[in-house]
């Protein structure tokens, strides 16, 4: 079974149909892509999966349970994680405070999360305890991105390209999963993609589930081992990199129908 | 002379601490909230109400005050705490609108707009406060205003005043890291409601009686002045802008010259600090303190075993 699937997803907007009854299938441990033109539901689907937004009709299944009526950040603490087109980062809080927030919700034992209340008032020898574990795990990120060092940088000084390694390290401190990442190459230059391309590859090696929605073909087709591809909110095409490519429907969908 | 400066010290107190519950709401959550003096109103009126009627002592009168102030704060919370500023602002100023008018018609309990009198003092080491004992009021709000200043700071220095940083900075980003926005919201809301009823309970026992008329829209604007005068989201700038404003709507009987100077003069002196503050130094006097909490973090759970 898929580790997250969708079925019949359709959200409209007023007359617009951003995503048309999709059904997509995420299987663990592999890197999907979802490529398609500008407009084409590609954040929209990102949305309705993440509770960001909700869909018309259609359902989200996670894990094999019924995700799509639940909130954002349940659905986070669920285990999924995402990254923003447009970079949404905490901007006037530190490097090291944003990747601290990413791990906000997780203790490492069950026990320390519980009567926080109690602990915040009495001994908190449990609060200490769960905010060591957030700050060990922060470091832990930080390192994994090479981010350390600016730690207590405030996000909106990092240059772009760190501005997104910062989003995704925040994402991953929650321990996700599956991760979603909107466009994570956008702005980005060609060694900044390469040293990206690798990132992705040692986060699906760490045993999480990616998919990246990205124009850039080359990290595309280099990195994906399934993409999906959407035009005017439907899903169009599905398969390997080399499928995907040759399908007729997408290139006409990237250049245009030309019927001669 | 003394007396007067007292008394005007006193009241900076009593606003202090329904502002710094302000601040929490507006400077540290990110929520425009114009109804502090409706919780204020909600403080006071059941303060005098338990005191006269019931017969109850001060000090249990205060703690339930404070806490029907928070439930109100609830209650007003999570219907509107799902809209977004602008929106958020006119339906909190709706809800003190609402609690004035309540307090003005609910004769059989508030005995509308005569108001309560005759609230005795609080009663401590055996001797009953009146309102002129104004040495022993000073020292016993101050310390109010201290307790207030320390719950704050212990809020907004933990894992919560963190989080908060986080809705205020972006909460779509906020609940996509798996904080449940709403809760803290409320929980600010709420908080922020709890130290106005405090305070609403203080100025009734002070002043022994409580009036309909104190408690309008322009009390609300007042205690929103002083969070933006001092700096939002920096408790000891609220006590700042406190002081300022008190004294600075005193000052015509200070000088002794109120018999010339209308009082309408108030509001006009209020709507233009806020104007000027917002053109020239959006950030208030002092302006906001960012914590970094890597850092106290770091101190936190140094003394932690390995
Ligand atoms: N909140 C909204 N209200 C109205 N229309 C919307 C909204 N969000 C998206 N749309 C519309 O839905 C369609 C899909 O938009 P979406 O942002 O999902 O596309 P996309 O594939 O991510 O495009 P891009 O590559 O440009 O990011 C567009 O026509 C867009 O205008
Ligand atoms: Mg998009």
């Amino acid at each position: 079974m898929p580790l997250l699937y969708t079925q019949n997803l359709r959200r409209e907007f007023g007359g617009v149909i951003a995503v048309a009854d999709v059904d997509i299938e995420i299987f663990k441990d592999s890197i999907t892509g979802l490529i398609g033109p500008n407009g084409a539901g590609k954040t929209t689907l990102f949305n309705t999966i993440t509770g960001l937004d909700f869909p018309t009709s259609g359902h989200v299944f996670f894990k094999g349970e019924d995700i799509t009526e639940l909130p954002a950040y349940k659905i986070t603490r669920s285990g999924i994680a995402r990254t923003f087109q447009n970079i949404r980062l905490f901007k006037d809080m530190t490097v090291f405070e944003n990747v601290m927030i990413g791990r906000h919700f997780r203790g490492n034992n069950p026990k320390i999360v519980k009567n926080k209340f109690l602990n915040f008032i009495l001994g908190r020898i449990y609060v200490k305890k769960e905010e060591k574990d957030i700050y060990e795990n922060s470091i832990k990120w930080l390192n994994f991105f090479n981010l350390l060092d600016m730690r207590d940088e405030y996000a909106k000084n990092l240059p772009y390209g760190k501005q997104r390694e910062l989003e995704i390290a925040r994402a991953l401190a929650t321990e996700p999963e599956i991760l979603f990442l909107d466009e994570p190459a956008a702005g980005m230059n060609p060694q900044e993609t390469d040293s990206l391309m690798k990132t992705i590859k040692r986060i699906r090696d760490l045993g999480i589930t990616v998919v990246l929605i990205e124009h850039d073909m080359k990290l595309v087709m280099n990195i994906c081992d399934k993409i999906i591809v959407l035009n005017y909110g439907k899903k169009i095409a599905e398969g390997t990199p080399s499928q995907v490519q040759n399908n007729k429907d997408v290139i006409e969908a990237y250049l245009g129908k030309t019927d001669d | 002379m003394l007396n007067f400066i007292l008394l005007i010290f006193i009241y900076i107190g009593i606003y202090a601490i329904a502002a710094m519950g302000l601040n929490l709401i507006v400077g540290y959550t990110g929520l425009l909230s114009l109804c502090q003096a409706g919780f204020l109103a909600i403080g006071a009126y059941t303060t005098a109400v338990l005191m006269t009627t019931f017969h109850m002592g001060f000090w249990e009168s205060m703690i339930i005050s404070g806490f029907i102030a928070s439930l109100f704060g609830i209650l007003i919370g999570i219907p509107t705490l799902r809209l977004k500023g602008d929106y958020l602002a006119i339906a909190t100023l709706g809800f003190g609108e609402i609690v004035r008018n309540v307090i003005l018609n609910w004769d059989s309990v508030t005995k509308g707009p005569m108001g309560i009198n005759g609230i005795p003092g609080p009663s401590i080491f055996g001797t009953t406060l009146s309102s002129m004992d104004k040495p022993a009021w000073i020292v016993i709000i101050w310390i109010f205003v201290a307790a207030t200043y320390y719950f704050i700071r212990r809020i907004i220095r933990s894992r919560v005043g963190r989080a908060l940083e986080a809705i205020r900075e972006d909460e779509i980003a906020a609940s996509s890291m798996g904080i449940n926005t709403a809760k803290y919201k409320i929980g600010a809301f709420t908080t922020g409601a709890f130290l106005a009823g405090i305070a609403g309970s203080l100025f009734a026992a002070f002043n022994q009686s409580v009036a309909p008329l104190t408690f309008d829209f322009m009390m609300s604007i007042m205690i929103l002045c002083m969070a933006v005068l001092g700096g939002l989201g920096n408790s000891f700038a609220t006590i700042v802008g406190a002081v300022i404003i008190v004294l600075a709507s005193e000052l015509p009987r200070l000088m002794g010259i109120s018999h010339i100077i209308p009082p309408q003069l108030n509001q006009i002196l209020f709507g233009l600090i806020l104007v000027l503050m917002m053109i020239y130094r959006p950030q208030g006097i002092i302006g906001r303190i960012k914590l970094n909490y890597a850092k106290i973090v770091k101190e936190e759970i140094s003394d932690l075993e390995k």
